[in-house]
């Protein structure tokens, strides 16, 4: 934390030596800008196109999904699996190509549009002008980054075409995904799942290293904006926690292919096995989900409340903490696997704990608040219907870290409407809240209010129609992860599904607004937020020059929270 | 009144087919030994000696069926299959099951929904109090020790307070069951549950969903309401008897499956190659109960329901007898003073499959964690 002057010396030099023959917004050709960058803001753009293109087709297989659900009885997956496949479809088929749209929903949404956009889209823009920096530490690898998950996404979305496709969900529990699933689908995901996770990794490895070396003089680490801290937490978790996925999943592959029993039980293995490394993995993937919404929020809300962060240090060590105890609660997701009762004592208390760091976010965000000055501009609304919706999913989460009341909802409805509170109302909207918050900043044009502000009471009604009920579908027992039920769950089923057709609504004002502003949207001014917007990414044009900050900027004491 | 009603229904049929047998199980215990004894050596060098030495129980109806084979006891839509439109937890007919329903709907629903709503009371403050039109010049406060503390320490508070019940919540869950438990031992396979009553004798079941009328070649048996629900309804129910402590033990042929039944309160994963365990005692509540499979297992996962029929004590004796299988109560007091009493009981009948299930079936019983032998994928006979 002190000794920074060295690399910044180093980058001092460095700056001089390459860009003395020309000035800051001296951009390359076409291809070269966006086939082989090594700028961290267009990478930020590939990205959050990347994620946009991701989550239409994510959001469209949750679409079908809804479709198939509104009515008990299966209606359509036999149709839509002739298109996909032609000829006669056999209603095992039709079943099995269920499995893979949710395998394929839960895939797409959680690598390919949360993550991409979350760290890839907003981290890449704005980590590194937040702290002073002209770039990331390590330019090409943050080009290999984003073009990994390229390959990644066209192996996952070749998978139904090249064999029946993936049908394991997407968390590819063993022995369904090893010896209940021949064929090249399971193993194209399971390659795609390892393309993504290297992707990741190297991105991790870029941000602690621009985070921890690349501070402007005077950014010192409890200087550093809160989204800062979020993405800095979050590239930690994917380093420690990405690994494991890719031993896990690599045990999968040489079971499936080499014939090691890793998973099998019959061979002296474990299927079980399996499902601890895969959430010793995926626990905290749920925090690398939502905790760079954490720093988007606590932008937002201090920006448009015009006062600093309430609670910095405590704000950003709940979020060191959410992010240590996020690594000792994984068995809370196998409470039914047969754990004993001193296991799941101990997890039930731990997961408990969680909700300690969580509550002071959410009480600091709206102390951060309290005595303000608030305008509701579309941000700042996104990132008030975040607080209150991530309550209501973690609280369900406080029910669900119960181990013997788990029992009941495991596999349920009530988990799918508990996860989808914190990812698809929780994360979803930090990341609308964010990109609208930075979208004058990104594109140099300011979005349309009155269509934001729609968009926003659409999707908000839309995501509240849709996944509310499902607490009521798991309460009374409908199992996740299938395709038909019986007449008793028609109700909610039906409702929710036309939640869903709001919510889609909702996304596309969303995106009429995004064609709209970026061909007709006033000019931005640099700040368009007003005194509250105190982060550096305000002090630069909108867009920014091609390079910023080639002579660094010098942050004083007592300023930049 | 309604669980009255079908008591009597229950107790009715009883009545009307089981005098006589009742004669014939008081009987049988008193010659069971026998065979037994006789039977137990015999049974290694020629497994099909089992069932045959069980002569007395052939002639016995099953109690939980009609005449033609339909099943006596009709679901009732209020209880132990979902209802449409309601926002609550289904109700609970195990003890367990009632104390958690208790915790869920006394302490964590109303604790969940007070925080939730003190939250929005809070945001709803601070959104008409501090907008810019009514506090253009805003405050810059950003510390205030005290009321961090506060919303540190709460919480804390109220976490204990929650976690108190729920530990004991566990412990009351892991009791494990006494050696005289009835044992249930449930398969999960691609797409149906195979059930065995290892202290039964050789007791197997195969429980298929039932297909609906239009689904069936003319002459199959098909689903009717008095079956239970579309999706629901299965073709050979696992029978029960209320009062008494279960011990259910869940395994796998091929992948993972999870046996849940919501009105007990039971959910449990059967993993190939492991034994999981748990118990529960079933209130005085017959009648019959409706789970789903709850772990994706592949295309047909939500086509292997689960159904279970719950019956007086008396009652399940004779469905017992009416299997082939025998009741090992009788015979308890001189075989349950050794150790491996009751799992003795239970050889002779799954002698007459592969070796390995006799291990798997003995080895629950004098530990409550899950065993690790392999009975997955030799010699039961799901099909």
């Amino acid at each position: 934390m002190t000794d920074t002057a060295v690399p910044y010396a180093a980058h001092d030099t460095h700056d001089a030596h390459a860009h003395d023959h020309h000035d800051a917004d001296h951009k390359p050709g076409f291809f070269q800008r966006w086939f082989m960058s090594t700028n961290h803001k267009d990478i930020g753009t590939l990205y959050l196109i990347f994620a946009i293109v991701a989550g239409i087709i994510g959001g469209g297989i949750s679409g079908l999904m809804r479709w198939e659900l509104a009515e008990p009885g299966i209606q359509h997956l036999p149709t839509w699996l002739g298109y996909l496949h032609g000829g006669d479809v056999k209603l095992d088929d039709a079943l099995h190509f269920w499995n893979v749209l949710i395998t394929a929903h839960g895939l797409i949404m959680v690598f390919f549009m949360v993550m991409p956009a979350m760290i890839g889209g907003f981290g890449n823009w704005f980590v590194p002008i937040m702290i002073g920096a002209p770039d990331m530490a390590f330019p090409r690898m943050n080009n290999i980054s984003f073009w990994l998950l390229i390959p990644a996404f066209t192996l996952l979305l070749a998978s139904p075409f090249v064999g029946v496709g993936a049908g394991t969900g997407w968390t590819v529990y063993a022995p369904l995904s090893t010896y209940g699933e021949p064929g090249p689908s399971v193993d194209m995901a399971i390659l795609s799942l390892h393309l993504a996770g290297a992707s990741s990794i190297l991105g991790a490895i870029n941000f602690i290293t621009t985070i921890f070396n690349m501070r402007a003089p005077g950014m010192t680490l409890h200087k550093m904006p809160l989204f800062v801290w979020s993405v800095l937490i979050t590239a930690f978790l994917l380093l420690l926690a990405l690994p494991v996925l890719a031993a896990a999943i690599t045990m999968l592959l040489t079971d499936r292919n080499f014939g090691t029993a890793f998973y099998d039980a019959s061979g002296g293995g474990d299927p079980t096995l399996y499902q601890h490394l895969f959430w010793f993995f995926g626990h905290p993937e749920v925090y690398i989900m939502i905790l760079p919404g954490f720093g988007i929020v606590s932008q937002i809300v201090a920006t448009f409340s015009r006062k600093p962060v309430f609670g910095y240090l405590g704000m950003a060590y709940a979020m060191v903490a959410i992010g240590f105890v996020g690594f000792v609660v994984w068995a809370h997701h196998m409470f039914t696997t047969g754990l004993s009762v001193t296991v799941k004592m101990y997890f039930t208390a731990a997961t408990m704990v969680i909700a300690v760091p969580t509550g002071v976010k959410i009480f600091s965000w709206i102390a951060t608040m309290w005595g303000g000055s608030i305008s509701f501009k579309t941000p700042m609304v996104w990132a008030i219907g975040f607080i209150f919706m991530f309550t209501v999913g973690g609280v369900t989460g406080v029910v669900l870290a119960n181990g013997g009341v788990d029992d009941y909802m495991h596999d349920t409805y009530y988990v799918v409407a508990h996860f989808h509170y914190v990812l698809s109302l929780g994360a979803v909207f930090g990341l609308f809240a964010g990109f609208y918050y930075w979208f004058p900043k990104m594109s140099g044009r300011m979005y349309s209010e009155l269509l934001g502000q729609l968009h926003f009471w659409t999707f908000f009604v839309g995501v509240n129609v849709l996944f509310f009920p499902m607490h009521f579908l798991g309460l009374q027992g409908m199992p996740r992860r299938i395709p038909d039920y019986t007449e008793q769950y028609a109700h909610w089923n039906h409702i929710a599904s036309l939640g869903y057709v709001i919510m889609a609504a909702g996304v596309a004002i969303f995106f009429i607004n995004i064609l709209w502003s970026l061909v007709a949207g006033r000019r931005a001014e640099a700040n368009p937020w007003g005194e509250g917007a105190t982060t550096l990414e305000w002090t630069l044009s909108s867009p920014p020059p091609f390079h910023q900050f080639e002579t660094l900027p010098v942050i004083d004491s007592g300023s930049h929270h | 009144m309604r669980m009255l009603g079908l008591t009597s229904i229950v107790l009715a049929a009883g009545l009307a087919l089981g005098a006589p047998v009742h004669a014939q199980n008081s009987a049988a215990p008193a010659a069971a030994p026998t065979p037994e004894a006789a039977a137990t050596p015999a049974a290694a060098a020629a497994p099909a000696a089992a069932p045959a030495a069980a002569p007395t129980p052939a002639a016995v109806a099953d109690p939980t069926l009609d005449a033609s084979g339909h099943p006596l006891t009709k679901p009732v839509p209020t209880i132990g299959q979902p209802q449409d439109g309601l926002f609550g937890l289904q109700e609970q007919i195990t003890p367990n099951g009632r104390e958690a329903h208790w915790f869920h709907n006394v302490i964590l629903v109303p604790l969940i929904v007070v925080i939730s709503i003190f939250v929005l009371i809070l945001l709803a403050w601070v959104v008409v109090r501090y907008r810019r039109a009514a506090n253009p010049t805003p405050s810059r406060t950003s510390h205030n020790t005290a009321i961090e503390i506060v919303w540190t320490l709460v919480p804390v508070l109220i976490l204990i307070a929650i976690a108190v019940p729920s530990i004991k919540l566990l412990a009351a869950q892991f009791k494990p069951a006494p050696d005289n438990a009835v044992t249930l031992k449930a398969i999960g396979n691609q797409w149906f549950w195979t059930y065995e009553y290892p202290d039964h004798g050789d007791i197997k079941l195969t429980a298929n969903m039932l297909k609906e009328q239009s689904e069936v070649a003319p002459g199959q048996r098909y689903r009717t309401d008095a079956d239970g629900p579309r999706l629901l309804a299965v073709d050979q129910r696992v029978v029960l008897p209320y009062g008494v402590p279960i011990r259910l033990v869940t395994t796998a042929q091929d992948v993972i499956h999870s046996w849940a039944m919501p009105a007990f309160w039971v959910k449990l994963d059967a993993v190939p190659g492991r034994l999981n365990e748990t118990s529960f005692i079933i209130d005085k509540k017959p009648g019959v109960y409706f789970g789903q499979c709850s772990e994706l297992c592949g295309a047909r996962h939500g086509y292997m329901p689960i159904a279970v029929e719950v019956v007086s004590p008396e009652v399940f004796a004779r469905w017992v007898a009416s299997k082939g299988g025998k009741m090992p109560g009788a015979a308890a007091a001189p075989q349950s003073t050794t150790a491996a009493g009751n799992d003795a009981s239970a050889e002779p009948g799954n002698a007459a499959e592969a070796g390995p299930v006799v291990n798997a079936t003995a080895a629950p019983a004098v530990t409550n964690k899950p065993a690790t032998q392999n009975p997955a994928g030799l010699g039961q006979t799901g099909n």
